[in-house]
Order: structure tokens, then C-alpha cells, then sequence
């Protein structure tokens, strides 16, 4: 059976408008050895071409609503910030399709991409390094501008600029400074101003808020929360915290080793988890108040996410793990409310 | 007699035209066995505050009064030799990410044998008995595996617990670490968490714990002190202080959480930002951003303008605020039990 078809409408009742954005069996693998040197082997004094790849998002189904708030969670190397640069077209895909409001895009180039550019921005974690350290604020945010509506005269874009820096709350008198002459909180809210500029309806955040102190963090999520409120955006949020996506999020997908074993609205997601994954996740995710359950040991056993054979990806760590788990991959289990899990020992019921 | 003692140590760095000073009268003593956290924001001193223990500061920044007793002895005026002794032999460090902590040209064994060789006469055969030891005790599954492997062929969880071993393994009384757990997942980072409380409970090491993460401290830790530009403005037991937050700054950073909220609600922000250790308001630090700086009739408190409010006892915990002062003052004790 084709996994494309069984997936169409991911249990979501069938008169459900069609997703903003659609990804279906999304792949994309890493060369381990891109520079074609190390992977010669010498095999039994034959010369063997090994090529190792990574394989970093492992068939990705996934679909978001208008006006949702999709939050990616995941470990580091999970693959989430792959996923978000494989939707922006940052990066191109290896195998699956991506598509936006009806139209494919994976397979886009530079210029047939331009008309989604001012519909889908992106917001990176580290505001230092994705603001341009030889513009000046005002500079940063208008170039976007400029850059869309060519025939804006002068007095328009700047006035735009204004508008925009009062949105996210920075002061107008800034507009001069260059990035290293702010703060990290105030350097975020620029790049969540320049993702407005050009009022975009989808925005990618990756890890917005993790390089942000707690008080300003705050700050962020709220200021993303109003925009979201105002603009009517959607947003894909990738993070880790799970604090933030219990906050933020109105639908979550957990991602293991590339792949995507739990999704579901955010309320039932943390009300009623269902992957060992994704509990031993919650479990683990310290809570303020004074708690006295054990976090759910998982085994230390981690190879890297070097391509490897068949079999459920969480299998080295997983404690319900059994033979068939090692021999093939779970597809995932779809429920009538739109609850998704890819698991052996959830569809046998052998998880609690 | 307390293991450490802090009495109020004064941190400055001298620049072109005026000092910084990144720890302003700060005041605190260890227990053995006790496990203390230093909570704040990035720039509040708390690295600083951590690394002038052992003296242990980048130039220009240098010790400008106060002082630190380790058992009694005074560490401050003590010579790079003698402080030698007490480095890693007494008082042991863990840092931030255990990747870059490790020499990654050495194996993990090498590593671990050349530390106790620097501060014993020791044969090789008994370092590498007391290392494997040691790396049992932290938990490391088949170690004499792990003692012939590099960093790069450990996951982040492993390379931790190795660098946890290697500060365990001339048996020290106190270990401080520096945000500990910031650079693991989540699930690596509770089992460091309950491999630290564990091993700290064990051999009665006492634990000073930097972090900006109030959960990881709130699980990490039994006191706790609240740092802000400089100086500590709340310090107490853990619980207590988490549960019911006195200073103004504290009860801000608790509620700034995503916790603190319901789903999808806007969070509870304190406005402005932690001003640089060059610009410290006059007055308490925290003035600008406090909204008990006015007093209920719309009056602006000169006291918080003017005066550096003293640290009070305030329940359990010392909180340093007019405002605190204020209420424990007026408010008389009978209508408090109520």
C-alpha cells in the first residue's frame, strides 16, 4: 500500500479545508564524506566505493492547517531543523514532496520561488548571526521590503519600517544602530520584524526563543503570539523545550532519528502520550514543582543516524522493544481524532 | 565551621576609563554535602561569582575586596602554587559542554590517569584501577571499553558522566558546575541530574550549581541564591523560595515561565532588560523594572532610588528590597499568622 494514499487527509475529518502546507514522504540524506576521499575502503585489497550517508528526515508525512501552530520537538540531530529548511526550500529535498497552498515547491528554483517568498519567512535561533552585521536596523528591515514591491516609492517603505518597529516594540531611534550594538532579546525582535516585512501568512521559527534569557523569552513568545493574533499566521515552531510547545503550540509533532513517531493536538498530546518516546520525554522535561518520579531511564546506546537496515529507529532505546520492532519500521497509527503514532507496541497494545 | 565561606567578596574589571564590577557584596557559605544554585540571567555575574573561588578570573579582573575560606584557610591571598593544590585535588569543576571540556586527542583512560598522575605520585596500574572505578560510579556502561575511546565516539550524555568521573576522581569536597546539563537533551539531562544529587549525597560533596534554568535548579538543589546585576537579591531554601519568591525579580523570572501560564495566554513579561554591569542604576539595581518601586498610592519610594536595600530575613530566606522591608515592618505579626 502506498503510505501517500493511506495518509490523504491524516485522520482528520475529510471536510477539513486542504492544509496551508503539505509534506508527504519527505527524505533527505547527508553524505557522510561529501569531499569523495574518506569513503575509499580497502577490502580484501580491493578498492570498495563505501558512501555512508546520514539520513536526517526518514519519510515525513505532515500537513498544516491554516491559522495552526505546529511545534516540531525533538533531541539535537533529530532532524527537525532539516524539516524546516526542506519546507523553506533551503534545502532540496532527497525524495517526498513539499507543497504550499495547493502548488508543489520542492522542486522549485530561484526565481519560480519568489511569489512564495513574501507568502513564508523564517526566524533562526541565533539573531547574531542572522542579521547582517554591516546594516544598520532600518536597513535590514527595509531591504525586504524594497525588494518585493520595487515600485514602492521611498516615503512608503521607510513609513513601513516604522510601522514595523513599533509592532514588535523597539524603539523607532534605533533604527540607525547596528546589530552588535543590541541585545540578544532586541536583536530577536528585528528578525521577527524583518519576517513581517513583506506580511507573510506562514513563518518558520527555529528555536526562536532558546538562546533567550527567561524574561525575555517571555517577551518573544508573546510578541509571536500577538503577531499570530493579528496577521492570522501560521506558524511551524521547531524547539526543544517542551515547556514552550505546551505554551505554544496547538498541534505538536515528536520527532525521533528523522522521523516523526507522535503527533497530535497539543492537549491531548500532553494529557494522554502514547509513543515511549514521547513519554519518556515528559517524563524526563523537569518541572518546577517538587517532583518524585524516576525520569524513565532510556539505554545510552546511541549510534549515529547513519543509514541503516530496517526496523523502528527508537529500537535501541526503546524498553518495549521486540523482535519484530528490530525488523520493521512502524507505520503510523492513525486514530479518529487525528492522533498519530508510529509504534509496534502501541498498535499491540503492549504499552500500558 | 562552614566548607566555603564567601564573605563579601567584591569582583571588579578595570576598562580604559571606568571598572566593571560583576560581583558586588556577595555573602554565602557551603555545607558539606550541600547542594547550592546560583539562578540568574546571563550577565548577572554568576560565572564570574563561580570561577573567583578558585581565583580562577580572565584578566584584567581582579578580587577587589572580601574573602573566600575553603575550611577555615584563606583563599584569596594564596600563591598559583598553593592554589595548585586546592584546584582539581579539592574542589573540582564541570563546564558547560563536555565536548570541548575534553581533550580530544587523548583517550578517555589517558585523560582520566594523567589528572590523578598530576596530583599524586601514583602508579599507572593503580590510576587506571581508581579511573575505572570511577567511571562505574557515575555509571558508564563497559568502561574499560570506554577508557580506549576518544570524545568524538561518545554521545554528549557519555562525555558528561566521563567528565563527571574525572571531577569525582581525587575524591574533592566541593564541585562547581557550571550550567551542567544546558548542552544535553532533555533525557540525558535528568539522569545527570539524578546521577549529581546521588553522588553528592554519597561521599558528602558539597555542590555549588550555575544555571539560568530554574527547573533543572529546583530539582538540582536544596538553597538557592537569585542573582541580579551583581549582587544576590534573594537567597533561601530552594523550595521555598520557588514556591513563594519574595524579591520582586524572583517572583518575575518564576511567572515569566510558560508553566506559570495557561496554554496559549500571553506569559507574565518584566518590562526592560538587565542592564549591562557598566550602567548599574543607582539604588537598588532593580529599580527601573519594578512595579513596587511606587508605593500603593502612585508614589514613587525614594528609598529604592537612592539607598542599596539591605539584605532581611523574610521567612526562611534573605531577600535584599525595600519593598520586602516595608511589609515585614508594617505589617504587624499577629495579622501576618493569619
Amino acid at each position: 500500500m502506498n503510505p501517500t494514499d493511506s495518509l490523504q487527509t491524516l485522520g482528520r475529518a475529510a471536510d477539513v479545508p486542504a492544509p496551508l502546507v503539505r509534506v508527504r514522504g519527505l527524505h533527505k540524506r547527508f553524505a557522510l564524506h561529501p569531499e569523495r576521499l574518506l569513503p575509499w575502503r580497502f577490502d580484501k585489497r580491493r578498492r570498495a566505493w563505501r558512501r555512508q550517508r546520514i539520513h536526517a528526515v526518514n519519510g515525513v508525512d505532515l500537513d498544516i492547517q491554516r491559522g495552526d501552530a505546529l511545534c516540531v520537538v525533538g533531541e539535537s540531530g533529530c532532524g527537525k531543523s532539516t524539516l524546516a529548511r526542506l519546507i523553506m526550500g533551503l534545502l532540496t529535498a532527497s525524495d517526498g514532496e513539499v507543497s504550499y497552498d495547493g502548488q508543489r515547491v520542492d522542486r522549485l528554483d530561484a526565481k519560480q520561488w519568489r511569489p512564495f517568498r513574501r507568502r513564508m519567512q523564517m526566524i533562526f535561533q541565533n539573531p547574531h548571526s542572522s542579521l547582517n552585521p554591516r546594516l544598520t536596523m532600518r536597513q535590514t528591515l527595509e531591504e525586504p521590503i524594497r525588494f518585493h514591491h520595487p515600485d514602492w516609492p521611498r516615503s512608503k517603505i521607510r513609513h513601513r519600517a516604522d510601522a514595523l518597529m513599533a509592532d514588535v516594540g523597539v524603539d523607532i531611534g534605533w533604527g540607525e544602530r547596528f546589530a552588535h550594538e543590541l541585545s540578544g532579546g532586541q536583536r530577536q525582535r528585528i528578525a521577527i520584524a524583518r519576517a513581517l516585512s513583506v506580511e507573510p501568512e506562514f513563518i518558520v521559527a527555529d528555536e526562536p526563543v532558546s538562546a533567550l534569557d527567561v524574561s525575555v523569552q517571555a517577551q518573544i513568545m508573546n510578541l509571536l503570539m500577538d503577531a499570530q493574533a493579528e496577521r492570522r499566521l501560521t506558524y511551524l515552531f521547531i524547539t526543544h523545550d517542551l515547556a514552550v510547545v505546551e505554551h505554544f503550540a496547538t498541534q505538536v509533532a515528536v520527532m525521533y532519528r528523522g522521523t516523526i513517531c507522535e503527533l497530535a493536538d497539543a492537549d491531548t498530546l500532553f494529557a494522554q502520550p502514547r509513543h515511549p518516546y514521547t513519554r519518556a520525554l515528559l517524563a524526563a522535561s523537569p518541572r518546577l514543582e517538587d517532583s518524585d518520579t524516576e525520569p524513565l531511564r532510556l539505554s545510552d546506546e546511541d549510534p549515529p543516524p547513519i543509514e541503516t537496515s530496517s526496523g523502528c529507529v527508537f529500537r535501541e532505546r526503546c524498553p518495549h522493544v521486540n523482535a519484530r520492532c528490530q525488523r520493521e519500521m512502524p507505520a503510523a497509527l492513525v486514530t479518529r481524532d487525528g492522533h498519530r503514532v508510529a509504534c509496534h507496541a502501541v498498535e499491540e497494545g503492549r504499552v500500558p | 565551621m562552614a566548607l566555603l565561606e564567601v564573605d563579601h567578596l567584591d569582583i571588579r574589571f578595570p576598562l580604559r576609563h571606568d571598572e566593571i564590577r560583576a560581583v558586588r557584596d556577595v555573602s554565602f557559605a557551603l555545607e558539606r554535602g550541600e547542594r547550592l544554585g546560583i539562578v540568574g540571567e546571563s550577565g548577572a555575574g554568576k560565572s564570574v561569582l563561580a570561577f573567583s573561588l578558585l581565583k580562577l578570573l580572565s584578566r584584567p579582573g581582579y578580587i577587589a575586596g572580601g574573602r573566600v575560606r575553603f575550611e577555615g584557610r584563606e583563599l584569596t591571598t594564596l600563591s598559583d602554587r598553593q592554589l595548585r593544590r586546592i584546584r582539581g585535588n579539592r574542589v573540582a569543576m564541570i563546564f558547560q559542554d563536555p565536548l570541548t571540556t575534553l581533550n580530544p586527542t587523548l583517550t578517555i583512560g589517558r585523560q582520566m590517569i594523567e589528572s590523578l598522575k598530576a596530583h599524586r605520585r601514583i602508579s599507572e596500574r593503580r590510576a587506571r584501577a581508581i579511573a575505572l572505578h570511577k567511571l562505574r560510579q557515575v555509571q558508564v556502561s563497559s568502561p574499560e571499553q570506554r577508557f580506549e575511546q576518544y570524545p568524538h565516539q561518545l554521545s554528549g550524555g557519555l562525555c558528561q558522566r566521563v567528565v563527571i568521573a574525572i571531577a569525582l576522581l581525587l575524591d574533592p569536597d566541593i564541585i562547581i558546575a557550571d550550567e551542567p546539563t544546558t548542552a544535553l537533551d532533555v533525557t540525558i539531562q535528568a539522569e545527570i541530574i539524578a546521577l549529581l544529587t546521588q553522588l553528592c549525597g554519597k561521599h558528602n560533596v558539597g555542590l555549588i550549581v550555575i544555571s539560568h534554568d530554574l527547573c533543572v535548579i529546583g530539582q538540582l538543589t536544596q538553597r538557592l541564591l537569585v542573582m541580579y546585576a551583581g549582587r544576590i537579591v534573594e537567597q533561601g531554601p530552594t523550595r521555598e523560595i520557588i514556591n513563594d519568591a519574595q524579591h520582586p525579580y524572583t517572583q518575575g523570572l518564576i511567572n515569566a515561565l510558560p508553566q506559570m501560564t495557561l496554554p496559549r495566554q500571553r506569559l507574565a513579561q518584566i518590562p526592560g532588560n538587565m542592564p549591562s554591569l557598566a550602567r548599574v542604576p543607582d539604588g537598588c539595581a532593580f529599580h527601573p523594572r519594578c512595579r513596587y518601586r511606587f508605593t500603593p498610592q502612585g508614589r514613587l519610594r525614594q528609598a529604592c532610588v537612592e539607598r542599596v536595600p539591605e539584605a532581611v530575613s523574610s521567612g526562611g530566606s534573605r531577600v535584599a528590597c525595600h519593598w520586602v522591608r516595608e511589609l515585614i515592618t508594617t505589617v504587624p505579626i499577629e495579622e501576618e499568622a493569619i
